[in-house]
């Protein structure tokens, strides 16, 4: 990784800005994750108040969580992964600060909208129809930005984290308008759903996983300081997500009236794309291992090791519950969202966490304010994720194998509630962990660098 | 690094695993299956007539129409579908529980579009929920789910009732709700019969 060294402007205020804003929003996200969680143990705290009505709250959850804060952190990292990989500045600071803007005003519009009564009838996407040009526009915008940089280095040979970023700014306008436009104006029902599913697998197999394996492909091998184990491996796991991820889609919708022949070709693409997971995972722990003191000694590193075996369990989860017998018992159950939120928070989320913990101290050329708040931000996260996850899982065998031996649907609510009071604690603990993480940020920003006089930063912030 | 193999390029990357890859994917298993369950002509008009126990609400085929698309609107808006799912399996004894299983054609029409499948029970299926209760029922339920379900955790939908002189009544809100969960799966069921007059409200608190 000698492209460290050179100069190459790096848009570093967009970065920061991007990477302050998702910090923000995911005090949106793990509020709003809390406060529904606590419908189902009937303690509510906004009960007939209608536009805090629980299931408004539920979408900007898990809308917050998509475009708001996984989407602006991943533009922040991609902002400073690709002028330093293609050597070329990015097109334009102006388009991006439009970008910057546009983006988080339909952000807002999206959480007013959907609070006023306004969502769009799509799972992961609820934001109003009217806003989706809107969005697709400046996405665009932000894809020109950045390919057109690749585009002028192409003549060099490009590290891994450069064609996984290519090729998913070229999936993401191309799902958000197949997904949005689609199912709302052609394609109902059976049809709509195929569709459908499509787009909310898409969204996580095309948008958010590339380009988190992408950070992470960036970020390990400088953090400890060797090459990646093997490049051929990061080539077979490339070629796997862009054949296998984008026909998982069906998966979504298993036993429903979309054809069958369609279900199953879902199924198979989805123990497919373990041909990524195991290659990427198996990358990665090579590359860490022989030097774990390393890998211990660092908090990025630490969230990086743990998201990553997250991912690879959360994967065999995949690979399990995705066959049609188990899919019997575990589909419409808790089992589903437990590993969406495995998914979502424990391996992407902390990958993220990753790169702010190694991008803060550097671009403010400061340590973190408190490493204390460091530690209780890493195990509040994992154990609180962890407990979520198990406890979930086991909700939703409990509600899967009650309905399978007709018990009355109440009963299986009932049954459910212990769960629902371990997942709103451990939701506690996550949103502890989170707001500790935000005033950790806030504070290390808010620090005068000179009265610290840390100049730890020798790698990397060639330029600002 | 100093060699570029022909699958690292710029062009490849662009060409086969962004457009091509994802083409091919949206082609088989979306476009084909779609197409295969569209039917050549979706049916907008939703219902010949208006049900008995709708017919003081609305007067008109075409008004009952109209509050059926405004039912599926609060539906959407209120995120009901991602605790009730649409359709039914033909596994885990859901015949059983919920009634026959679900077939492409029942979904073509105005009110499946976006279609409303959803990916979660946190209450039962709805896809077969027409005529199983009552009218009064379902307003009761509205109002405060666990007036009829004491261990319910749905959330109750107080702002599309009313207090009339200390009577809850449903807005024409509550009632296009009502109409159209009654109307999901009418076309197997028979319509309840209560009349509309009959609602007895749980009193206001």
């Amino acid at each position: 990784m000698s492209a460290q060294d050179t100069k190459v402007e790096v848009p570093l205020e967009l970065v920061k800005a991007h990477m302050y804003i998702a910090a923000a929003y995911l005090m949106v996200v793990v509020l709003a994750g809390l406060t529904y969680s606590m419908q189902f143990i009937n303690i509510y705290p906004f009960e007939g108040v209608e536009w805090l009505s629980p299931g408004r709250v539920r979408m900007v959850h898990t809308q917050a969580v998509a475009y708001a804060w996984l989407a602006n952190s991943l533009f922040a990292v991609i902002y400073y992964i690709i002028p330093k990989l293609t050597q070329q500045p990015i097109l334009s600071k102006k388009l991006g600060w439009f970008v910057f803007y546009a983006y988080n005003t339909l952000i807002l519009l999206t959480v007013t909208l959907i609070l006023g009564g306004h969502a769009q009838a799509l799972e992961w996407g609820e934001t109003p129809i009217i806003l989706d040009p809107f969005i697709a526009v400046v996405v665009v915008c932000f894809v020109v930005n950045i390919v057109t940089s690749i585009f002028r280095a192409r003549s060099k040979p490009f590290y891994v984290s450069v064609w996984y970023i290519l090729a998913a700014l070229i999936w993401t306008p191309l799902v958000f308008v197949m997904g949005n436009f689609l199912t709302a104006f052609y394609y109902g029902g059976a049809a709509g759903a195929a569709i459908t599913s499509m787009y909310i697998h898409d969204l996580v197999g095309l948008f958010v996983t590339p380009i988190g394996i992408a950070s992470v492909y960036y970020l390990l091998p400088v953090l400890m300081q060797r090459p990646i184990f093997s490049h051929a491996l990061s080539l077979i796991g490339f070629w796997g997500l862009a054949f296998f991820y984008p026909m998982n889609s069906t998966h979504h919708y298993l036993y429903s009236p979309i054809p069958f022949w369609a279900q199953y070709a879902g199924i198979v693409a989805s123990v497919g794309v373990h041909v990524v997971v195991y290659t990427v995972v198996f990358n990665i722990i090579a590359t860490m291992a022989g030097d774990w003191k390393r890998v211990v000694s660092d908090l990025s590193l630490k969230f990086m090791l743990v998201g990553t075996i997250f991912y690879l369990i959360t994967c065999i989860q995949c690979a399990v519950h995705v066959t049609l017998a188990v899919q019997k018992i575990i589909h419409f159950t808790d089992w589903v969202v437990g590993h969406s939120h495995f998914v979502l928070f424990g391996v992407f989320g902390f990958w993220g966490f990753a790169w702010v913990y190694y991008l803060v101290p550097r671009m403010l050329k400061r340590p973190m304010f408190s490493q204390s708040l460091c530690g209780w931000h890493f195990w509040l996260s994992t154990l609180g994720i962890a407990i979520m996850n198990v406890d979930l899982m086991s909700a939703g065998l409990v509600q899967g194998f009650m309905w399978r031996d007709m018990s009355e649907f109440i009963d299986s609510v009932a049954a459910s509630m212990p769960f629902w009071w371990v997942r709103t604690f451990s939701g506690i603990m996550i949103f502890v962990g989170q707001v500790l993480f935000v005033i950790n940020l806030y504070m290390t920003v808010r620090q005068q660098p000179s009265k610290v006089g840390y100049i730890a930063v020798n790698e990397g912030t060639a330029s600002a | 690094m100093s060699k570029q193999l022909k699958w690292e390029r710029f062009s490849s990357v662009i060409l086969y695993a962004g457009l091509l890859c994802f083409l091919f994917a949206f082609v088989m298993l979306g476009i084909v299956p779609a197409q295969m369950t569209k039917a050549s002509k979706r049916d907008d008009e939703l219902a010949k007539s208006v049900p008995d126990n709708f017919k003081e609400a609305y007067a008109t085929v075409e008004t009952y129409r109209q509050g059926l698309i405004r039912g599926r609107d609060i539906y959407v808006a209120e995120a009901c579908w991602h605790c009730h799912s649409q359709y039914v399996r033909p596994v885990s004894n859901e015949v059983l529980r919920y009634g026959p299983v679900s077939t492409p054609g029942e979904y073509e029409n105005l009110l499946q579009l976006p279609q409303l499948f959803g990916t979660r029970r946190v209450g039962p299926d709805l896809i077969r929920e027409g005529g199983k209760r009552t009218n009064d029922w379902h307003f009761s339920h509205f109002y405060n789910p666990r007036s009829v379900e004491p261990q319910s955790v749905m959330p109750s939908y107080t702002w599309y009732f009313e207090n009339v002189d200390g009577k809850v009544l449903p807005k024409p809100d509550a009632v296009a709700l009502v109409a159209y969960v009654q109307w999901l799966g009418s076309w197997i069921n028979q319509p309840p019969t209560s009349a509309m007059n009959d609602i007895i409200m749980p009193p206001a608190e």
